[in-house]
């Protein structure tokens, strides 16, 4: 790893300054960050530790309205608090990697990061989440832009992040058994005015809300509305752990288990 | 360089570190701590954990500097006062919990951030937690056993391997 300048503000304010010098970059859990930077892949000349800063970290909601998770909260503390007002997505946080991993990791490092493979980015575009940041606010339906990237500006910091509630959700993931990452992952969310179904892992595109199920579901929330249904294997990932055919299936019956499982 | 001070095992200490200097770096090469090993170096292995402010980490995945002021426990702090080994250790050694022992010092102290939290937990929420922590050749049946026996919880019904 290429040495760095290193600085940890206590407010959102010293943070958004620091970023703005050159080549600076924010450091959240550093669980993506610094194992790039160890390959050399990414060499910022000032990293901006965001965990100091106490207005970024917590989550707070009213029940059967609307949570809201600070950009800096570990996956741990999600798992452990969110359940309350929004089950399903508390249980995919605590399905994160493993628990080192989510006493480091953060849902605002993991929606910036938008790795194809990432879960939160499933649960944020499902639910319609809205994504704050020090400027402005960001429909999850604009935010996500394809494979590791998003609709975030140079120096731009994610503050939090707010879902509303549906009546009933659940994620169902297929873990690659080594990494632990979605091969494919599925988040579906049922609203009273219709289903969104969020899909992670298998697409090259990066996360996407698979509509023809959103359409079938919306109609019959049961796994039978979808039997037999997969998205086109066209543009899924091809890599050694999985044929885009595979993905494309999996992403069938992974549906079919979020919908069994939703509550 | 610049001056990091935090609390390894109940000690203040003080080193100088670089930005890029991990965590694990500092304990093991500026405070001589070898026991936190360093597997994979890629975040993967679990070899290097150890706990700040009470949660397990990788410390090859964190930065010295934002250890800055935090209280940081690592395998040296599992012994007993005295030297012995504290009850987690002595059940790895009693229940063949180690082979060549690189893995150890990581599963030690994930499997002691799970008891502080759950006391007793079962079998399967042992292998649950300890996900995160490979290990090369025990085939992690006799490391369940021990984080099973040093609950105080009768290992007798997992078959032995
Ligand atoms: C072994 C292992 C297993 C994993 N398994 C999974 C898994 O199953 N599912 C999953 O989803 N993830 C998994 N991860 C990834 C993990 O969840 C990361 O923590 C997460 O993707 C990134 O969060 P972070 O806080 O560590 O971000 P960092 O690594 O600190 O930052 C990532 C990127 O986001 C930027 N950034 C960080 N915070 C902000 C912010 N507030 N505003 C703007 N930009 C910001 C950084 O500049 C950087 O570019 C795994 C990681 C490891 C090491
Ligand atoms: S050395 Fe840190 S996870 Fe392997
Ligand atoms: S005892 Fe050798 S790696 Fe676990």
């Amino acid at each position: 790893m290429y040495n760095f300048d290193f600085i940890k503000p206590e407010t959102l304010a010293g943070a958004v300054e620091a970023l703005a010098g050159e080549d600076a970059q924010a450091l959240s859990g550093g669980q993506t960050l610094l194992p790039s930077m160890k390959q050399r892949l990414n060499a910022p000349a000032t990293l901006v530790s965001l965990t100091g800063i106490a207005e970024l970290k917590g989550v707070s909601g009213r029940a059967g309205a609307s949570v809201t998770i600070g950009a800096a909260t570990p996956h741990a503390v999600v798992a452990a608090e969110a359940g309350a007002f929004y089950p399903a997505l508390a249980d995919l946080a605590g399905g994160i990697g493993d628990p080192a991993v989510r006493n480091r990791g953060t849902i605002g490092g993991s929606l910036a990061n938008n790795d194809p493979s990432a879960c939160y980015p499933s649960a944020a575009l499902a639910s319609g989440a809205t994504i704050k940041t020090n400027i402005r606010e960001i429909a999850a339906d604009d935010f996500f832009q394809g494979m590791f990237t998003t609709a975030l500006e140079p120096g731009e910091i994610i503050t939090g992040v707010s879902f509303p509630i549906p009546e009933k959700a659940a994620y169902a993931k297929f873990q690659q058994p080594a990494s632990r990452f979605a091969l494919a992952g599925v988040f579906v969310a049922k609203f009273a005015g219709g289903v969104r179904v969020a899909v992670t892992g298998a697409s090259e595109g990066g996360v996407f809300r698979w509509t023809e199920a959103e359409a079938a579901l919306s109609a019959n929330f049961s796994p039978d509305a979808i039997a037999g249904m997969a998205p086109p294997a066209e543009g899924m990932i091809g890599d050694l752990h999985g044929t885009p055919e595979y993905r494309a299936h999996l992403v069938g019956v992974m549906t079919r288990r979020a919908v069994a499982a939703a509550h | 360089m610049t001056k990091v001070t935090m609390t390894v095992n109940g000690r203040s200490v003080s080193g100088e570190a670089e930005g890029r200097t991990l965590l694990s770096a500092f304990l093991r090469e500026t405070l001589g701590l070898t026991g936190t090993h360093v597997g994979c170096d890629t975040s993967q292995c679990g070899a290097c954990v150890v706990h700040v402010d009470g949660k397990s980490v990788k410390s090859c995945t964190m930065l010295a500097m934002d250890a800055e002021g935090a209280s940081v426990t690592t395998i040296e702090g599992m012994a007993n006062p005295d030297g012995s080994l504290g009850t987690l250790q002595q059940a790895f050694q009693d229940h063949h919990g180690l082979q060549c022992g690189f893995c150890t010092p990581g599963m030690v102290m994930s499997a002691a951030a799970l008891l502080a939290v759950n006391p007793k937990p079962t079998e399967a929420e042992i292998r649950h937690h300890l996900e995160g922590n490979i290990c090369r050749c025990t085939g992690y049946h006799n490391i369940v056993r021990a984080v099973l026996a040093a609950s105080g919880q009768d290992v007798s019904a997992l078959a032995a391997e």
